[in-house]
């Protein structure tokens, strides 16, 4: 079929008219943001010493790119969010593997899961760095402290949910436990892994800036913290704005892991 | 003749927290070298419960299980086991899925290999061994999934409703299909149905179960008289009718 009807292109020419529109309007609601943030600092109805403006967070930014001080703090804070994510989910994995391998640890186990997971992490910062130091370590373990409670449960939960069909197949074919774990609830959970990647990527940065507030020298938490104290608005609404960059590229580069993954899922 | 399976006074029961649910009571028969048997019940009745309990899922209360004249715990012989649905996984291309069996028992080789494509080749799958599951019709499907099976040279298959997930038509098709490509790799067979029009055109011989705890009610030989014994020429033949009434009427002679 290389010739398509005129009602067929008609519909596609329709779909795309409105992909267009999604994109346009997209883009226009940033921009028309931008420029009247811009333009009311300017002719000044909001004071841009308190909300500073577009054009000054970028003149800063090029500062910071000149004498290179942005890139560490930006370093840092990848350094440490990719850390504690990849710690996060071999963690969970491995723990999430453990308590489907035993029921009555993974019944024993629950109250204490569903309290941790729903304590609230930054709670936990101030305790970590009496224990651990203001260091990084604090940082990456409260980056972790964050995601991996609710990795370990959601894991888990997706673990038990597979077709008991499919286990029991592999025990008819004579395979045993980790047959079952290894050829049919690790592929069949890798969706679910992969959705839990993208929640927990988003909450490790969450708890490496909890992290950095508390206990950093450099990284954009710290460089947030830092200019509210000294009244640097510039430096605070940037560090917010390459914050967001950062969390949206962290995602896109899970989605491209998703796509590549996840080709031959239903 | 060869037995390759017996069962003796085989007693299995259920235990929940809610109490016991008898569902196997003084089951004994065997079925020969070559035999299709099929088992009818109503459903739930623990039709199942018998093939998982041959398969060596689950172990029985009481009785014995015998395996070519072996307990079936010391047993080598390789049992098959068809499901109610195909279970073919999604992420495995067709030829992958059929390797599973091996993979599992540590039996691939080149030689496993060649096994699997020459069945896939000799079935009608050939173009299809590269296809993900969702790209095959459900009867294909099924037949992907007796491959999975037989590249593990099983002596004995044990069948679980394995057409009942299967539109009607696409059903009798299969049904004819898998009942011929068992007869051809002349093994010896256990189908569990609750269709007893499946049962009388596949089997050599139809065991009857009781409701729940199930007894066994009564064991019919199914002798046809034809020239080619297919299971379409059974459905068309004057016995056909005499035999499903005949075990119609034995299944619901209690009500």
């Amino acid at each position: 079929m290389s010739e398509f009807s005129k009602e067929q292109l008609l519909f596609l020419k329709e779909q795309k008219k409105q992909q267009r529109i999604v994109r346009v309007s997209r883009v226009l609601i940033l921009l028309s943001f931008l420029f009247l943030w811009e333009f009311s600092a300017n002719v000044g109805w909001i004071d841009s010493f308190i909300f500073s403006s577009p054009s000054k967070i970028a003149l800063c930014f090029w500062g910071m790119v000149l004498d290179k001080s942005i890139f560490l703090h930006i370093g840092v804070t990848l350094y440490e969010t990719i850390i504690s994510f990849v710690l996060v989910i071999l963690i969970s994995i491995f723990i999430a593997v453990c308590l489907w391998f035993s029921k009555k640890l993974s019944e024993i186990l629950d109250p204490y899961l569903v309290v941790l997971n729903s304590l609230p992490k930054s709670a936990l910062a101030p305790l970590l760095i009496v224990w651990l130091g203001a260091n990084r370590v604090t940082i990456i373990t409260a980056g972790m402290s964050v995601a991996i409670f609710g990795s370990i449960l959601s894991l888990y939960s997706s673990f038990v949910t597979v077709d008991p069909g499919k286990v029991k197949l592999i025990y008819t074919l004579q395979g045993n436990r980790l047959q079952a774990l290894i050829k049919v609830v690790l592929p069949h959970s890798l969706p679910s892994i992969i959705s839990n990647m993208k929640v927990n990527i988003g909450l490790c940065l969450v708890g490496v800036i909890i992290g950095e507030f508390l206990a950093a020298r450099n990284g954009l938490g710290y460089l947030i913290i830092y200019s509210s104290q000294v009244f640097k608005m510039d430096w605070l609404l940037m560090s917010i704005v390459i914050l967001c960059i950062m969390a949206m590229a962290l995602y896109a580069l899970i989605n491209l892991l998703e796509k590549y993954c996840l080709r031959h899922y239903r | 003749m060869d037995q390759v399976l017996e069962l003796k006074n085989i007693h299995y029961t259920y235990h929940t927290l809610d109490g016991e649910t008898p569902a196997l009571t003084d089951i004994s028969f065997s079925l020969n070298k070559g035999e299709f048997v099929a088992i009818v019940g109503p459903s739930g009745c623990g039709k199942s419960t018998l093939l998982s309990l041959i398969a060596g899922l689950i172990v029985p209360e009481k009785g014995l299980i015998k395996i070519n004249g072996k307990y079936l715990r010391e047993s080598t012989t390789n049992i098959g086991y068809m499901l109610q649905h195909d279970e073919l996984f999604e992420w495995r291309t067709i030829y992958h899925n059929v390797l599973l069996g091996l993979e599992v028992q540590h039996m691939l080789s080149a030689k496993t290999k060649a096994r699997a494509h020459e069945l896939l080749d000799i079935y009608g799958l050939k173009s299809f061994e590269n296809s993900h599951p969702s790209e095959l019709s459900g009867g294909m499907r099924q037949r992907a999934a007796l491959i999975r099976t037989l590249v593990l040279e099983p002596d004995i298959l044990l069948l679980d409703e394995p057409f009942s997930a299967l539109d009607y038509q696409t059903r009798l098709n299969v049904g004819d299909d898998i009942g011929q490509i068992i007869r051809r790799e002349k093994k010896s067979a256990l189908l569990v149905t609750h269709d007893l029009s499946e049962a009388v055109s596949l089997a050599d011989r139809v065991i009857i179960l009781s409701g729940r705890p199930a007894t066994i009610r009564q064991t019919i030989p199914l002798i046809f008289d034809l020239t080619q014994d297919t299971p379409l020429n059974r459905r068309n033949s004057p016995e056909f009718k005499n035999y499903f009434n005949l075990i119609w009427k034995e299944l619901n002679s209690d009500e």
